[in-house]
């Protein structure tokens, strides 16, 4: 029994059954097919998240987002800007208590570099409805391209934990059409 | 010490007692359950807060409540318990005393002053960072102290249990290789030594960053170094669990392994593998290449989920083998249909075998593989997918075990038996339910650890899917019922320790059927004549056709989504 030894002290001599050596081959290939799986998708998939990361003083990185709201703001929402970067081109958005700052207006079909990182504590960004979740340190900035394909409006939730305010941190990111007019007033 | 000689030999079982191990083993089980209790409140007040038409507790509660969910039943109900399981595994189960038993007082205490400790400091207020602590959120320095303290008890008792090891080796009280359930147990050791050695080396300097004496914790090496302790250590979990299942199986039924060699082996991938999950936590983390999320992720190629995988069947595989020799030997199934379904310890563990694969392990590989966490990061999914390991898989299975412990340690009868007996089923639908509940609601978008989805404060408020608000609905009523199963069986535990009718001259009865226990000193076992298991290979196909299902549907739902580079 499994709370007594091993009545034969050789056990390890004892050659496993073909029923159990079956399931075994079958469960480690599977294993393998998992693992290449994932190595495979690197190749044809489109869902790919970059590791491209820099350190960064969290002063620095709202900087840098300063500059490319006042330089590409659209409009005003409730006193946080609107920016609707060229395609193509680098965008920067910080979380920060509570709020991904400054909102996005992104054109579908498109590809940005997205420049991700978080003022004091780390946030979660959670694209939704779309459901893409991706982790946001202070200290990093985390470089990938993303290329929305649905028009209108999404909101990006914080799903990590961070301070009293967490649950109200929510903002708008719009996609419209490529070539869209932009609005000024809305 | 002439103590730690004194023995009796238990009149149901025929295994020999001693009185330290005794004690040692009843005092960390009393423990393990008061923390369920305390836990397990937090956790169902938590439920009822994320159920919006009930939203209990206002906000700087439920975030306080939900760390302190966190730390009583994930650390301190479950190693508490866990310890308990060392101490019989090698005291009881290798006929031998236990290794310094004063040093095991000692762990016991230095684990019981750290918990109470952090317990404490989270009531008070300023230290409500959840359970996972990441910096730069910053806690009371008691907090990361009491969580040392703990983890340094813990840390002792393992070293009591190897010691015990060394005395059955030295002192001859069993011949050859040490019992299966030992080899588990010893699995567990080792991992546990990984993953309190890999908690005392983030927690130390966190602490002292929290005193003020380091001026910086960076965000990512706290998070991987943190995970290291967070994620193995629900790895002892997995292999103290699987040990029982082996355990309970043949206590209950006399079974004996398929093959010593696969079973051990299984444990063996286990202390080489599953301490790489670390990575799972941080899929979508800035910092880290995919190179190391892969290899880390998939346990180097799986090779710890073999283990479980043979696990899954050879521990349904034990239990039909030892049916069919019962005589249960009609059609494909008479073995499972006539199975001691009123026993508790059957049923919770059969139940708790059952949901660990099906929910829990499924999820957690889907879940861990490198691209498809983008789509359930920090979601709702992932509390659904641990409380399926956690709560259906080792919770679970802890209560069976617990019913056979009572009468073989506590010398007590099962006071209220018909409540014994409907208890697992209770909890385990409720377990159940939060877990597929939160993966449902996590697949719809609801964050994890998240006060108000209705997001009425917020100055741009997001819509959840109205699915989700019916997910959690589910999830609350779910856990009322989780509740009521826990509350039967701390009400059942309880009782019967204290007020039990005494089993000392009279053997067990624990609502159980006369357990198989013609026990000779070494156990007979062969492979040839028990391998018709065509019950097991039908349950174990089944699990394998929805595994694989599950897991290229997910494929299909990432690559719907926004494409990334």
């Amino acid at each position: 029994m499994a709370i007594t030894s091993p009545a034969n002290r050789l056990w390890w001599k004892e050659p496993i059954h073909r029923v159990e050596l079956i399931w075994i081959v079958i469960a480690f290939l599977w294993g393998l097919a998992m693992f290449f799986t994932m190595v495979y998708w690197h190749a044809i998939g489109e869902q790919n998240l970059a590791n491209t990361t820099y350190k960064i003083a969290p002063a620095a990185f709202s900087a840098k987002a300063e500059r490319m709201a006042e330089q590409y703001k659209v409009r005003d929402e409730l006193g946080i800007p609107v920016v609707r970067p060229p395609p193509g081109g680098d965008v920067y958005l910080l979380g920060r208590i509570w709020m991904w700052w400054p909102i996005l207006e992104l054109e579908k079909g498109q590809s940005y570099r997205i420049h991700l990182s978080a003022m004091e504590y780390s946030h979660g960004f959670s694209l939704q409805p779309v459901n893409i979740n991706i982790q946001v340190q202070p200290g990093y900035e985390h470089v990938f391209t993303m290329t929305p394909t649905d028009t209108g409006q999404f909101s990006i939730l914080c799903n990590e934990y961070c301070g009293f305010g967490h649950h109200t941190m929510a903002s708008p990111l719009y996609v419209v059409e490529s070539g869209a007019a932009r609005s000024p007033q809305e | 010490m002439s103590t730690s000689q004194q023995f009796r030999v238990c009149p149901t079982t025929g295994l020999k007692v001693y009185s330290d191990a005794q004690s040692l083993i009843k005092a960390n089980a009393v423990a393990a359950v008061i923390f369920l209790a305390i836990g397990g409140l937090f956790g169902l007040s938590v439920a009822l807060t994320r159920w919006p038409d009930v939203h209990l507790l206002p906000m700087d509660w439920f975030y306080l409540a939900l760390t302190a969910h966190g730390l009583d039943v994930l650390l301190c109900w479950i190693i508490f318990f866990e310890v308990a399981v060392l101490y019989f595994a090698s005291a009881v189960l290798l006929n031998c005393r236990l290794a310094s038993p004063r040093t095991a007082w000692v762990a016991f205490w230095l684990m019981i002053i750290g918990a109470v400790l952090t317990n404490i400091t989270i009531l008070q207020g300023d230290s409500t960072v959840m359970f996972t602590s990441y910096t730069p959120l910053k806690a009371a320095p008691n907090f990361y102290l009491g969580l040392i303290i703990f983890a340094v008890g813990a840390l002792v008792a393992c070293g009591v249990f190897f010691g015990t090891l060394v005395i059955a080796k030295d002192e001859r009280t069993y011949e050859g290789s040490v019992p299966l359930v030992t080899f588990g147990a010893l699995t567990a050791a080792i991992i546990a030594v990984f993953t309190l050695a890999s908690g005392a080396i983030i927690l130390v300097p966190t602490w002292l960053w929290s005193l003020g004496y380091i001026s910086n914790i960076d965000p990512l090496m706290y998070k991987l170094v943190w995970w290291a302790m967070g994620h193995s250590s629900q790895q002892i979990n997995v292999s103290a669990h699987v040990s029982i299942w082996y355990a309970v199986a043949a206590i209950l039924l006399g079974a004996k392994p398929l093959s010593e060699k696969a079973s051990r082996l299984a444990f063996l991938l286990y202390i080489f593998f599953l301490q790489l999950a670390s990575a799972h936590h941080l899929l979508v983390e800035p910092g880290v290449g995919s190179e190391w999320k892969i290899f880390n992720t998939s346990y180097a190629m799986y090779l710890a989920v073999l283990g479980s995988m043979i696990h899954a069947m050879t521990v349904p595989g034990t239990i039909e083998a030892a049916q069919r020799r019962r005589g249960f030997n009609k059609g494909m199934f008479e073995w499972l249909r006539k199975a001691p379904w009123g026993n508790p310890a059957f049923s919770g563990v059969f139940m708790s075998l059952v949901m660990f694969g099906f929910l829990g392990g499924i999820s957690g590989v889907v879940l861990g593989t490198e691209q498809i966490n983008l789509i359930m990061h920090n979601t709702l999914y992932v509390p659904g997918h641990f409380h399926a390991t956690v709560v259906t898989g080792t919770t679970l299975t802890f209560m069976a075990v617990t019913y056979l412990l009572i009468p073989l340690l506590f010398q007590r009868e099962i006071m209220f038996p018909r409540l014994a007996r409907w208890q697992p089923y209770v909890f385990a639908i409720g377990a159940a339910g939060i877990s597929l509940f939160m993966m449902g609601a996590g697949t719809l978008g609801v964050p994890r650890r998240h006060w108000d989805i209705t997001f009425a404060d917020a100055i741009f408020p997001y819509q959840i899917p109205s699915a989700g608000f019916l997910m959690m609905a589910l999830n609350g009523i779910s856990a009322v019922f989780a509740a009521t199963g826990g509350i039967m069986y701390i009400v059942n535990v309880v009782a019967s320790v204290f007020f039990g009718k005494r089993t000392a001259d009279a053997p067990a009865k624990a609502s159980a059927p006369e357990p198989v226990m013609a026990r000779p000193v070494v156990a007979e076992y062969g492979s040839a004549g028990t391998m018709y298991i065509p019950g097991t290979i039908f349950l174990v196909g089944v699990f394998f056709v929805s595994f694989v299902l599950y897991y290229f549907v997910n494929w299909k739902y990432l690559a719907e989504v926004w494409p990334l580079r």
